[in-house]
């Protein structure tokens, strides 16, 4: 139980996707103007990468051990294929929870955190428990970097900025920051 | 659709819609594995190759596509691509692809490389799409060696691996840290907006030569 614990913390916090990983940075910089949306992409990841948590492992344990150079073709494809299903299947079963969400389905599946998310559990060798852990962890750390970055840009967008600064720049120098107070949580257990 | 001469095609990726710097595509690998030189040329040349490949066979095969599934089609295309890069490298360069790691697979997902199916070559015939593609792979290529020199430079005081300043220098190390790609992107950018207001501004200053007070960008819109 404590090792499962220590998975998600540190997937969530010490190695933070977005800001030491670099995953998933298009939904980072293009969603994150709002505090709501950003939640509810946040969420959308969660579920996404529980899906591909699991889908990882059934290919990982199942069917690539036979055919090893099939890793990254058949990785995106049963995942892409996989969540397009589950989003058809939320539409008919519960339309209001599609949505909050369902917009933002077929946009997560081929962004680089899922992709990577699934490379990284499989070079890790995480079992099927230990690779549910470290889904919910990574989710919610990017949840986490997005609320923090869109709150903190629609704090600055009362402020007075340089015009050279209106553009991307400044979400970046933001980003760097964050990245910069992230690696703070290195020092969070010293084994 | 606009008219290009092929000389535009191969030029544009370059610099004037270069894929990192101005249009801010591909930036996970742009960002995560520019903390050397090495590292970013490895990358950039594994980019390019499957940019230029998976180009080449959206445009041979864009008749036989069916519409429906071109993006999941263009998604294998790309995979395999991709998936021969990894192999080569891990045989070719075993220490560098052991440092990019994941990102070599990640390379299937870089939104530029889609992207540049999707808008160009799935419409264009071979010989345009391969220099559209050498266009924005080198384009690609030249801000990854940016970045990576810059870092490299400020965080260890080397490029490639042989010291420039010797002993006397304290490596500024937040630069190959992660927040050192955010930083530098982020510096990059802001120099290049300065650079732009300039620019326009002195075109601004030459139309109205006389003195005569213009209304300027902000207030005008």
């Amino acid at each position: 139980m404590g090792e499962l614990f220590w998975i998600l913390i540190s997937a969530m916090l010490i190695s933070n996707f977005t800001l030491s990983l670099f995953l998933g940075l298009c939904p980072f910089m293009g969603v994150s103007a709002r505090v709501g949306t950003a939640l509810r992409m946040g969420l959308a990841n969660i579920f996404v990468l529980v899906i591909t948590s699991i889908c990882a492992w059934l290919l990982n344990t199942y069917i690539l051990p036979h055919a090893p150079y099939l890793r990254v073709i058949s990785f995106i494809v049963v995942i892409a294929s996989l969540v397009q299903i589950v989003e058809m299947a939320i539409k008919k079963i519960s339309p209001t929870l599609f949505r909050e969400l369902g917009i933002f389905l077929p946009l997560i599946t081929t962004n680089c955190a899922i992709l990577g998310f699934a490379i990284f559990q499989t070079n890790r060798g995480y079992d099927f428990l230990e690779g549910l852990s470290f889904a919910i962890g990574a989710g919610l750390g990017l949840t986490l970097a997005l609320v923090l970055m869109a709150s903190i840009r629609e704090s600055s967008e009362l402020s007075s900025i340089p015009a050279v600064a209106r553009n991307m720049g400044l979400v970046l120098i933001i980003a760097g920051s964050l990245s910069l107070a992230f690696m703070g949580f290195a020092g969070l257990f010293s084994t | 659709m606009r008219e290009t001469t092929p000389q535009q095609d191969l030029i544009r990726g370059i610099w004037k819609e270069n894929p990192v710097l101005v249009q801010l595509l591909g930036l996970c690998p742009a960002l995560a594995v520019t903390n050397t030189v090495a590292n970013s040329l490895a990358m950039g040349i594994a980019t390019f190759f499957v940019l230029v490949g998976s180009s080449l066979l959206v445009s041979m095969f864009k008749k036989v596509i069916p519409h429906e599934v071109r993006i999941s089609a263009y998604i294998l295309i790309i995979a395999t691509f991709v998936t021969i890069a990894d192999l080569v490298l891990a045989a070719v360069v075993p220490l560098i692809h052991k440092e990019l790691g994941a990102f070599i697979a990640l390379i299937v997902v870089n939104c530029m490389i889609l992207g540049r199916q999707e808008a160009f070559a799935s419409k264009r015939p071979i010989g345009r799409s391969l220099l559209d593609a050498v266009g924005t792979g080198t384009g690609f290529m030249i801000a990854l060696l940016m970045m990576g020199t810059f870092r490299e430079i400020l965080g260890n005081g080397s490029i490639l691996g042989v010291s420039l300043f010797g002993d006397g220098f304290e490596p500024w190390v937040i630069f190959i840290l992660p927040p050192g790609g955010f930083l530098t992107l982020g510096f990059i950018l802001l120099a290049f907006g300065w650079w732009q207001e300039r620019k326009s501004e002195s075109v601004r200053i030459r139309q109205w030569p006389h003195g005569v007070a213009t209304p300027s960008r902000e207030e005008a819109a």
